[in-house]
């Protein structure tokens, strides 16, 4: 069965729908309709990545540069894969440890929080993008006063004004690519930038520019990752982590215009988006860096580590070749999951049993894959960069290894101050224990399957930085 | 006219910029509104200013004027619309649970 497009935005859409119509006040429902649709997720994305890619859809039939198109190649797919499989472990995470119970509508934010996720990575239209960035905004301004309390609504105030100033940028930023090239559609945004006179280079780079910024707003890149410690740090420990893959959409889209739209060959933006992403990724590395040695608790700890992993993600991809984006793919997999998984064990750490043994020992596998140690996969990830930018080997090196460095005294502080204590009687719930477990499976898996899936990446890089199947899929629909 | 409209951006913004910068939540959602008029005219001039032509297909039409902003526009007033209620409603929250309606970080460190 080919699955239409669209579904894996409507599953989620419809089954908050649902929940908020017939069971708003019947939590075994909602927990049971959750499941469905994530399981139904994931669904999806096996049968999408069985296709062949890339695949296009008009949505309403309206041909092409008119209508709103949605288009899967292998990175929406990996993307969806990756939110697919972290929201199953952090919705069990959920379940197992009643986090849902705090306050209301926890599911169906949860839900439209997957809606904008899925829609943001599908879709083929700058403006669409727009309106999904707002879709899982909404859902995420919900989700981190979910709960209430003084702190969480402070902090979600400022997050709030935060993201909002960004959508402005937004907006403005698809003002003046509408008013240059007049039209919003990617694939044809691609050709029209790329055949764009001399003239009107300014304003584009412009564009570019703004647009540039407001991804970093959603990756927080410094220096506009001010909003993340405190946010991250407040809000509800599962929320966080799977807010780790919030982040990562600022990174999707900075990789998605800048090897579609404003590739390093465009005569009239050049390698602008190489040029401010590699300096803003190392100065965002050594923050968050700093920020962990400096953090308090470990909820904070893992919002800066979040931060690295960002610094660290974006040296990479600012590479804008082929081997730099597979090595930064890479390193996204794996960083999402260990910030994820660094949150579900603070969300442990506050709960009965949390100085634990088996905290603690899951505290030091997820501290060696957060610092990229041997033997998880962190390591080979910060491997692959380190060689993909033998370019600029004079900073990269020193930046990355010190920072891990750090990164690890930070992580071995945290882990002695929490776990160095006499052992307690009481036993963290072993339900509780499953969504790091498997979230640390899945980073042993990444590890010993390292070759074919940096393999799969590779040929997903090239395809990325060779768009013209997406193109020509694109304009196929016309 | 393009000068009118562009000098009615650039304070619009300028509003928006100076109040968006205050330490007050109420003074901060006044700016967020000033910022989304001004982007709700930006968007709206992206396509051209072609006054008194029309949007749709007319027969008799001499001339028209782009469409799609106006759509974006319509888009982009529904959602600065709704998330101006939610942020209302945060502060309204935050400021009823603390007393203290400051948006400065200074108490989260």
């Amino acid at each position: 069965m080919i699955p239409d497009l669209v579904t894996p935005i409507v599953l989620p859409a419809a089954t908050a729908a649902v929940m908020l119509l017939i069971g708003r006040n019947n939590l075994a429902l909602q927990r049971g309709l959750s499941l469905v649709s994530v399981l139904g997720l994931t669904g999806l994305w096996v049968a999408l990545a069985l296709q062949t890619l890339p695949r296009a859809e008009a949505l309403g039939n309206w041909p092409a540069p008119f209508g709103i198109v949605l288009v899967a190649d292998g990175l929406s797919v990996l993307m969806l894969g990756l939110v697919a499989g972290l929201a199953g472990i952090v919705l069990l995470h959920v379940l197992a440890t009643g986090t849902d119970r705090l306050g209301a509508s926890f599911h169906p934010l949860f839900q439209f929080q997957l809606m904008g996720l899925n829609g943001a990575f599908l879709t083929g239209d700058a403006f669409t993008l727009f309106v999904f960035f707002e879709v899982l905004l909404i859902a995420s301004y919900g989700l981190v006063v979910h709960g209430g309390g003084a702190a969480r609504l402070l902090a979600g105030v400022r997050y709030v004004v935060t993201n909002l100033v960004g959508s402005t940028l937004f907006l403005i930023g698809l003002g003046v690519v509408y008013a240059v090239t007049g039209t919003l559609n990617m694939a044809d945004l691609a050709a029209k930038v790329a055949a764009l006179p001399a003239g009107d280079a300014g304003l584009i780079r412009v564009a570019a520019v703004m647009l540039l910024l407001v991804f970093a707003v959603k990756a927080a890149l410094v220096p506009l990752q001010v909003w993340l410690p405190a946010t991250y740090a407040e809000s509800p420990a599962p929320v966080a982590a799977l807010f780790a893959v919030m982040t990562k959409v600022g990174a999707y889209a900075a990789l998605r215009f800048g090897t579609l739209i404003f590739p390093p060959g465009t005569p009239a933006t050049g390698t602008l988006y190489a040029d401010l992403l590699l300096p803003a990724g190392l100065v965002t590395l050594g923050v968050g860096a700093v920020g962990m040695l400096g953090a308090q608790g470990i909820n904070r700890t893992a919002a800066y580590a979040a931060i690295t992993s960002t610094g660290t993600l974006f040296i990479a991809l600012s590479g804008f070749t082929p081997l730099a984006t597979s090595a930064g793919l890479y390193y996204l997999i794996h960083s999402t999951l260990a910030v994820a998984a660094l949150f579900l064990i603070a969300d442990l750490v506050t709960r009965a049993g949390g100085r634990s043994g088996a905290v603690a020992v899951l505290f030091f596998a997820t501290a060696i894959g957060v610092a990229g140690m041997p033997p998880l996969s962190g390591f080979l990830g910060k491997l692959l960069i380190l060689q993909a930018r033998w370019d600029f080997a004079a900073v990269v090196w020193p930046v990355v290894l010190t920072t891990s460095l750090l990164t690890i005294v930070a992580l071995a502080r945290l882990g002695s101050d929490l776990f160095w204590k006499s052992a307690t009687a009481d036993r963290p719930a072993t339900a509780s224990l499953i969504a790091p477990v498997l979230i640390l499976s899945a980073l042993v898996a990444l590890t010993i399957w390292a070759g074919p899936m940096t393999d799969t990446l590779t040929l997903l890089a090239r395809d990325l930085h060779a768009p013209a199947p997406y193109l020509a899929t694109v304009k196929a629909l016309q | 006219m393009e000068a009118l409209v562009a000098m009615a951006i650039g304070l619009l913004t300028a509003a928006g910029v100076y109040l968006t910068l205050r330490p007050r939540s109420f003074d901060v959602i006044l700016g967020l509104s000033f910022l989304s008029y001004a982007v709700n005219l930006f968007l709206f001039a992206s396509g051209r200013l072609a006054p008194g032509k029309l949007p749709i297909i007319d027969p008799g039409a001499s001339g028209y004027t782009d469409p799609l902003p106006q759509a974006l526009v319509l888009t982009a007033i529904v959602i600065s619309f709704g998330m101006t209620a939610v942020l209302v409603m945060m502060g309204l929250g935050a400021y009823l649970r603390t007393q203290s309606d400051s948006t400065d970080d200074k108490d989260a460190e």
